[in-house]
């Protein structure tokens, strides 16, 4: 059998075609279910890859338990899709990351674990009307440059460091004050030198000498120097504040140099929030306190994070945490807004008083890309745990300060 | 403050011998090969990998995983020399450092894909245990790497200077065709040399281990101040290495004091500079391999 194919019978069948594709496709989109993109730019290599991967793992944690719970009603159950990015711990990169996630179309994004690169990202982002929610951003210049891009879930420095610095006060009077004297340990990035500067400031106010106050680089190979130098001043108190690393080879340089101190207390310290550290360093980790990101342990969602990092193999850190948070922020600017335009979005942030995150905060209120009412808590190495000390309403254990004699 | 200076340079003596370490295969592989090793610092996370798994899942101790490790190490050194540097290079010595950049890159970011950025350590019972000479307290893993510098040092120079394989060695290294025309297998030579190399970073490694942390970026956290080392030593002197490294190491301790830990680095490159302005081959070159 032989079929001819004349113009007159290809105009039908191509007329035909175009027709059944066009009656089609409608069915078609509305089987689909809509998305909305939703950046995440973190370090996944370099220096900081621990807490960009940890940040990560909690952006998708979030995004899993939002699109389970039915997605962005507002928007006809659309589906939270993450557009992950690497940051290479470099601010220039973070900065060229932000053209990335505007071509991937993101309605927000969230990042990204260390100031430097928040502020080269936000900064990059504020031309394209791109809002960044700050997981972690702890300099204060990050809410200082009027930029309306930015919005820092999570307290700053300033704040941090006051409450620290009050529950410090408040430790240390009910013990008798028994501390007298304090050292400070501190990274010599922006984020430990102006922390440090607080410190050195507003510790005197709480009727503490401060007797020594080092800086050190980032990687950072030795501590024996250091220890030696807090051992020579006769420090009662050590307060550090440094990433995981150099935490971890500190402490270990303050037991072999027999440094004996009545506490270390932390203020941001990479190591004494993190249950890794707890786990494989046990015995110089007991009573350390940290002032830091934390989570409210009791929540339901809290307790369903946790849930799931075990299941994932992941350590339960404060950067899962925060980075849940902020997509959880996200989510409710899209819920309110029903749109996913990045103007929009800007509004619908500036507008937040989201009140379901994971973190012990109140509602969300931001003032001048500051939310004003985060908070730090007060949390305590204690066996194979961490516990949280303050603020009281979330305590789970009663701390135990100065901390028993460790010879 | 001069009550810290005694303690801070015996510390830094032992420090200094890790960095001696790490250096004295990246000098033996420069001083005969020529290659400027990019994937040395990949090499010693590898390593550190390898005695953290052996730990972590068979419970061996990191000092006895070097019967292990040193070995498997000299077999991948010989294998990445005659089955990628080699055949890629294709003789040029420029494309040997993109061959080691490249192998670098790859090491790494396989590992941050496999193991994560996770950082790892070892809690061993002696981690915290510590020596006390003339009244410092010097962290008992830097006391045995101080000593595994010295003896390391000494085996290679032995082996370099009394052994066939060490005279035909250093026969590449000042003629390599000389060396071919003699009948000494050129290319096999080139791969026990890269191979000993990776086997003494592995030692290194292994040393390291029950005082530092594993990431994938951890070779960085040293190999600058191993290449520092070794043109400081002089390119390819094992003697020149080991003297750099522990002078380094020294440096670093005591402007650290003085300086503070941030500006205290300068004293390494201060010394690094001076070395190459008063003595162009290097504290020990004339004695190069």
């Amino acid at each position: 059998m032989t079929y001819t194919i004349n113009r007159r019978s290809l105009l039908k069948a191509s007329g035909a075609l175009v027709l059944t594709s066009t009656l089609a496709t409608p069915s078609i989109l509305r089987a689909q279910t809509p998305t909305v993109k939703i950046g995440v730019l973190e370090p996944l290599t370099g220096n900081l890859a621990y807490n960009g991967n940890q940040c990560a793992a909690g952006a998708k944690f979030a995004a899993e338990a939002i699109n389970a719970a039915g997605g962005i009603k507002s928007m006809g159950g659309a589906q939270v899709e993450l557009v992950v990015v690497d940051a290479e711990s470099r601010p220039e990169v973070a900065a060229a990351a932000v053209d990335t996630l505007v071509e991937a179309g993101v309605c927000a994004f969230t990042g990204a674990s260390a100031s430097a690169l928040g502020l080269a990202s936000s900064q990059a982002a504020a031309k394209y009307d791109l809002a960044q929610v700050f997981s972690v951003g702890t300099a204060e210049a990050i809410v200082e440059r009027g930029l309306p891009n930015v919005f820092r879930f999570t307290p700053g420095v300033k704040k941090i460091t006051a409450v620290a610095l009050e529950n410090l006060g408040l430790l240390n009077s009910a013990a008798g004050n028994p501390v007298k004297t304090a050292a400070i340990v501190h990274e010599d990035g922006p984020f430990g030198s102006q922390l440090a500067g607080i410190v050195e400031a507003e510790l005197p106010k709480l009727g503490i000498t401060i007797v020594e106050k080092i800086a050190h680089p980032t990687p950072h190979r030795d501590f024996n120097n250091i220890a030696l130098r807090v051992k020579a001043s006769k420090a009662d108190i050590l307060m550090p504040t440094n990433y995981l690393n150099e935490y971890t080879l500190m402490t270990r340089a303050l037991q072999q140099q027999r440094v004996d101190l009545k506490a270390i207390y932390s203020i941001l310290g990479g190591a004494a929030s993190n249950i890794k550290f707890v786990r494989e360093n046990n015995d110089i980790a007991q009573y350390v306190i940290d002032c830091n990101h934390w989570y409210d342990p009791n929540k339901e969602a809290s307790k369903a994070l946790t849930a799931s990092v075990a299941a994932a193999g992941l350590d339960m850190t404060y950067d899962v945490m925060v980075a849940y948070a902020a997509i959880q922020v996200v989510a409710d600017a899209l819920e309110r807004g029903a749109s996913a335009d990045r103007k929009a979005m800007i509004e619908a942030l500036a507008a937040s008083d989201f009140d379901g995150s994971i973190m012990p905060y109140g509602p969300t209120k931001f003032v001048n890309g500051d939310n004003v009412n985060s908070r730090p808590v007060n949390l305590q190495v204690r066996g194979d745990k961490i516990e949280v000390i303050f603020p009281k309403e979330y305590a789970t254990i009663e701390a135990v300060f100065p901390r028993p004699n460790q010879g | 403050m001069s009550s810290l200076i005694l303690p801070a340079m015996l510390n830094g003596l032992t420090m200094g011998a890790v960095y001696a370490l790490i250096a004295l295969g990246l000098t033996l592989i420069y001083g005969v090969l020529h290659i400027i090793n990019f994937a040395h610092g990949s090499l010693l996370m590898l390593g550190l990998y390898a005695a953290y798994f052996l730990y972590h899942f068979f419970g061996l101790d990191p000092y006895l995983a070097i019967i292990v490790v040193v070995p498997a190490f000299f077999v991948l050194g010989y294998v990445l020399q005659r089955g990628i540097i080699a055949p890629m290079s294709a003789g040029s010595e420029q494309n040997v450092l993109l061959v080691t950049l490249a192998l670098a890159l790859a090491i790494d970011n396989l590992a941050l894909y496999f193991w994560t950025s996770n950082t790892r350590t070892v809690d061993i019972a002696y981690a915290y245990d510590t020596v006390e000479v003339l009244g410092a307290y010097l962290t008992l893993g830097r006391v045995i790497a101080f000593g595994a510098a010295l003896a390391v040092a000494a085996l290679m120079w032995l082996f370099m200077t009394r052994t066939r394989t060490g005279a035909a060695i250093r026969a590449v290294a000042i003629e390599k065709r000389g060396a071919e025309i003699v009948g000494i297998d050129v290319g096999h030579t080139y791969a026990i040399c890269f191979g000993i190399g990776t086997a003494c970073v592995a030692l290194a490694a292994c040393l390291l281990l029950p005082t530092f942390y594993v990431t994938p970026q951890v070779g960085y956290t040293f190999v600058l101040v191993a290449f520092t080392t070794v043109v400081m030593g002089g390119m390819g002197s094992l003697p020149g290495a080991l003297a750099a490294g522990l002078l380094l190491g020294v440096i670093e301790a005591v402007g650290g004091l003085f300086l503070g830990e941030s500006l205290g680095q300068i004293g390494i490159f201060l010394a690094f500079i001076l070395t190459l302005l008063f003595k162009p081959s290097g504290l020990l070159g004339r004695r190069a391999v």
